[in-house]
């Protein structure tokens, strides 16, 4: 009975702990400029840091490669109309080469 | 009392080594004195190429519950790399052990709710284990394992690929405790025509049409006496992030086949062909030596499947100044797929010539092997040091990267400049 009291606790720390740890990400900001908005919406699936963590040698091809992978293999739930926005949003800000 | 040829570096065999043979690891470490601030989970200062200027700028320490600060690559999914001090120990801490969660539906299972499914299409029947059960029904073993994410070291590559940009850290050596998979499986019987076993953990996708993170063994690996339900690490329960309450340990195996949170394994004839399975976690076909698992063969590529030799030389750095006349102290860990390390080897002249390293307490053939290795120091200048380790079945770390479109297999032998003042 005991053992079990122990168990919920500690489980409970973790389920609280897991909280803290969503609450760094906002702390990851991504850089404000046009087609920031739209790119918001990875944050359904994954924190942001995935961004800068692949900053900056993905090309426009590159990103527009992640981001269809997202679509189309993970299921991300981004219109298809918003994935050039996306792929320049991320070719300028965190990308090389040229984004149109 | 031995002698080493030391490498002194003139201006001409400088240029020649920028040039070519060191790679652009060492020429980012030796460029610019920036190894002596060497930047937080930074690979160059270890004498290989640089991890992404964007990784080294947004990654940060940060302590998840219960463990030290580790190096963050992602908070959601948690992914989070081992800091390198932790590795001048044979034995990896729990709460320094790297964390890695492809899916960010992590429940926190206790370990009273906890059980393991196991059954499938080729079982007689299916069979539930909790944990308890398998304590009290089952013999438990104890074995000593490296389990290493299959793109550890990925940042490193040149070109860059995209990915969780891991530096070296993304592994750890521990004792693993718990009971054999193939002791559960025969609690379940086996049909005749089983092939794989395809394995499951807790871990969901946020949204349904993300594929489940499910992979598959074949046969006789799910059946080796190594391969083993783990519920204990270095002698605690094993933490909730490197998935307790209990997890799968296929010793040799990239962690890619370690499921977390192991709830369900099913045998089954056909080959398991989701996306982890069919897709990622893929190298060309027959590039690098390991074991093929052949009914997952596809064209052309075949899934990662055991670890390639490497090492890490964790005592010193690029830049590192040491007075003439002390030794250079070269240390570290070298690990395999479990032939086990023949000799660590160290070179001060670009490669000429090599001398072995003292190895360390043999801990198992599937754990870091510690080495060592005193380079006295005669004359002033820089000097490279370059260390390989060589396995038991004859293989070697490479010069050059053997490249990839994934970011796999990364055992590339380290460059580390001292400067001998």
């Amino acid at each position: 009975m005991r053992t079990r009291t122990i168990g919920a606790l500690v489980g409970a720390l973790v389920f609280a702990a897991a909280g803290s740890v969503m609450a760094q990400e906002d702390k990851v900001v991504l850089k404000d400029a046009p087609g920031k908005d739209k790119t918001m919406q990875c944050i359904a699936c994954h924190s942001v840091d995935y961004i800068p963590m692949n900053a900056s040698f993905l090309n426009k091809a590159g990103w527009t490669a992640e981001v269809n992978k997202m679509i189309n293999v993970f299921g991300a739930p981004i219109p298809k109309t918003d994935v050039e926005e996306i792929a320049t949003y991320l070719t300028q800000n965190y990308g090389v080469g040229p984004a149109k | 009392m031995k002698k080493y040829p030391m490498g002194t570096l003139g201006s001409e065999s400088r240029r020649r080594l920028l040039a070519g043979v060191a790679g652009v690891g060492a020429l980012v470490a030796f460029g610019t004195g920036r190894a002596l601030a060497a930047p937080l989970g930074g690979s160059a200062a270890l004498g290989l190429a640089e991890i992404p200027d964007g990784t080294l700028a947004e990654q940060l320490l940060y302590a998840l519950p219960g463990k030290v600060p580790l190096i963050k690559k992602s908070f959601r999914p948690p992914n989070f790399e081992t800091p390198i001090q932790y590795f001048r120990t044979p034995i990896t801490r729990n709460d320094a052990f790297f964390v890695r969660w492809h899916l960010a539906g992590i429940p926190e299972l206790k370990a009273q709710d906890y059980a393991l499914t196991v059954g499938g299409e080729s079982a007689d029947r299916e069979v539930k284990f909790t944990l308890d059960q398998m304590k009290k029904d089952f013999k438990a073993v104890e074995i000593t394992a490296v389990c290493q994410c299959s793109g550890n070291r990925r940042g490193l590559f040149q070109p860059h690929v995209a990915g969780v940009e891991w530096g070296v850290g993304a592994m750890g050596n521990a004792v693993w405790r718990g009971v054999r998979l193939r002791d559960l499986l025969a609690q379940a019987g086996l049909k005749g025509n089983a092939l794989e076993v395809v394995l499951n953990g807790a871990e969901t996708p946020v949204i349904d049409k993300t594929p489940d993170f499910v992979k598959s063994l074949p046969l006789d690996v799910a059946l080796d006496e190594n391969t083993i339900v783990a519920y204990e690490m270095n002698g605690k329960p094993l933490p909730h992030w490197n998935g307790g309450p209990a997890r799968l340990i296929v010793p040799g195996w990239t962690g890619t086949y370690w499921t977390k949170q192991f709830v369900s394994a099913k045998v089954v004839s056909k080959p398991e062909g989701n996306f982890w399975m069919s897709t990622a976690y893929r190298v060309p076909r027959d590039k690098y030596k390991m074991r093929h698992f052949t009914s997952q063969f596809g064209h052309p590529n075949e899934p990662i499947t055991t670890m390639v030799v490497n090492s890490l030389v964790t005592s010193i750095q690029s830049g590192q100044r040491i007075a003439r006349g002390k030794p250079i102290p070269v240390k570290g860990i070298a690990w395999d797929s479990g032939a086990g390390i023949d000799r660590v080897e160290v070179s001060t002249d670009y490669g000429a010539s090599w001398h072995k390293a003292k190895l360390g307490k043999d801990l198992g053939r599937f754990s870091f092997r510690e080495f060592a290795l005193e380079l006295p120091t005669h004359d002033s200048g820089a000097v490279l040091v370059m260390a390989r380790a060589t396995s038991k079945s004859g293989e070697t770390q490479t010069e050059q990267l053997v490249f990839n479109p994934a970011g796999y297999h990364h055992n590339v032998m380290q460059r580390i400049y001292v400067e001998v003042v």
